[in-house]
Parts: structure tokens; sequence; C-alpha cells
């Protein structure tokens, strides 16, 4: 059980940073999804980045499909616009999908709070795991790999030790 | 005394932690100068303000870190650069202290 009440995955069908439409139903053939609410702008986001892009490399033959959703308001933070999204995910070598959610409909959906925020679903895409990547900001003392004790446990068809923890990050920058 | 100023905005969780390494700091350097918290509640308080992003830290007026004092003006979590290049939402503790001695 997870603090919010968001069960399954919900549909989606959005623009991504490599020109194409992505769907929740493309992800099928995935063991496990992963969808992190993300955005360029915050220094939460960056401080993670690198360990998120390296789960989704080391995890993606192994059946997980990564899927970061950008859905902050771009007019109030323009850093986080389209434009900006593609330029960072050409940067930065992204290994995930990096999907634009403009109408912020996959946020709400989601229930996201801050960015980043993961939310895990297992081969049935139920939610398995929702929150932080690990407990450790800096990465230099971290001693809870959240997301990747997730991904384990969903792949080998059990559910994580922990599967819910408070997201730590900048708050979703929501239209007014 | 020095005047010691930490702008923060409400939207960003990164201020309790820029308070605590401030006060941290201060407290090691034997500094016993107040903290002024000073909390920025809109975009035009940020442009009065020149409030780069939270938490922004002032010693005598000068921002602690003067790459990213003159980043727009915005209600946004702030970046600063550990001295490996990283990202992080709050100053090292050695860029507080370089600024206080």
């Amino acid at each position: 059980m997870t603090s919010i009440s968001l069960q399954t995955a919900p549909q989606f069908d959005l623009p991504g940073v490599d020109d194409r439409r992505h769907a929740l139903a493309d992800y099928a053939s995935a063991d496990v999804l992963v969808l992190i609410q993300y955005c360029n702008h915050c220094p939460y986001v960056l401080a993670w980045q690198d360990r998120i892009n390296a789960l989704a490399r080391e995890y993606a033959d192994r059946g997980v499909a990564m899927v970061a959703v950008a859905s902050n308001d771009a007019r109030a933070y323009p850093e986080d616009g389209f434009e900006a999204m593609v330029a960072r995910a050409r940067e930065e070598d992204f290994a995930f999908d990096y999907v634009y959610d403009e109408d912020q409909s996959l946020a709400r959906a989601l229930g996201s709070q801050r960015t980043p925020e993961a939310f895990v679903f297992d081969r049935d895409r139920r939610l398995v795991y929702h929150g932080a990547v690990d407990d450790d900001r800096s990465g230099d003392a971290i001693t809870r790999h959240y997301l990747r004790d997730a991904l384990e446990a969903a792949l080998a068809g059990r559910s994580p030790e922990i599967a819910d923890t408070p997201p730590v990050g900048c708050t979703v920058k929501w239209r007014n | 005394m020095p005047r010691i100023e930490l702008l923060f905005w409400e939207g960003c969780p990164s201020y309790p932690e820029a308070r605590q390494l401030v006060e941290d700091v201060l407290s090691e350097l034997g500094i016993d100068a107040p903290l002024e918290l000073r909390e920025v509640r809109s975009q035009a308080e940020a442009e009065a303000e020149r409030f780069p992003g939270s938490p922004t830290i002032r010693v005598d007026g000068t921002d602690i870190d003067a790459a990213g004092a003159a980043g727009r003006p915005s209600l946004t979590c702030r970046i600063y650069r550990r001295p490996d290049g990283r990202a992080s939402p709050v100053p090292t503790r050695d860029q507080i202290k370089e600024a206080l001695t």
C-alpha cells in the first residue's frame, strides 16, 4: 500500500523529446513501468538525474521501461518547456523516454506532488512503489536505494519491502 | 557584526536545510549575528528583491554565490553547484564559510 490513492497506471498519450508519441499501451511488453515526475529546472531533479539515468540504462535490458513526465507550467518556468526538454535529453543522453504533459493531465492522474517523484508499476500495471529515488539527494551517503529495490522486487514478482516514501523535491508547478 | 539575510520561497523545500547550514556555520565560526529570514511571496517581490531563487543568502548585501546571483528573478528553487560540478538545492558549507570570513 502507498500513501496515495493511485492504484494502477493511468492512460496517457504524450509527445516525447524523440518526436514520437508515447502511450501507456506502447509499454505493454515491459515487465515493469516506471513513471517519474520530472522537469528541467529543479535542483533536486538535477541532483538525482545521473542516478535516475543510470538506473534506466541498467534496467532497460531487464524489462524495465522508464518514462520521465514533465508537466510544469512552461509559461511560468520556460526552462521546463518542450524545446528545453529536447535539449536536456540530448545533452545528458537520457536513457529514458521524456514526455511533455503540457495540459498536466498525467500529473493530475498520478497525483504528483514533487519533482522528482517515482511511480513503479508491476507487470499488471499495479502501483508497487511511490516516492523518492533513494534516501540521499547528494548521493554521498545513500543507505536505502528505494527505486532500485522496488525494481528488483517488481521484476521478481514481489512487493518491495518499502512501498512508499515521501517524494523530496520541487513542487509541481501547476497552471493557474 | 555582519548582516546575514536568508531569502526564501515557501514553495521550495530547501530553506530549512539552508537555515540550518547557516546557523551551523555561524556557530562554528563563533559569529553572534542574527540570521534575518525573509520570505519572498510573489513574482513582483522576487523582482524587487533581485531574488534568483530559494534559498538566497546574502552577507552585508552580497550574495554568497556570485555565479547564481544574476539569475532571472523568479519563484523557483535555486541551483547551486558543488565543487565537483554536481547540482544542489543548497550552497555548500564552505561557500557560506567563505562569505563569512
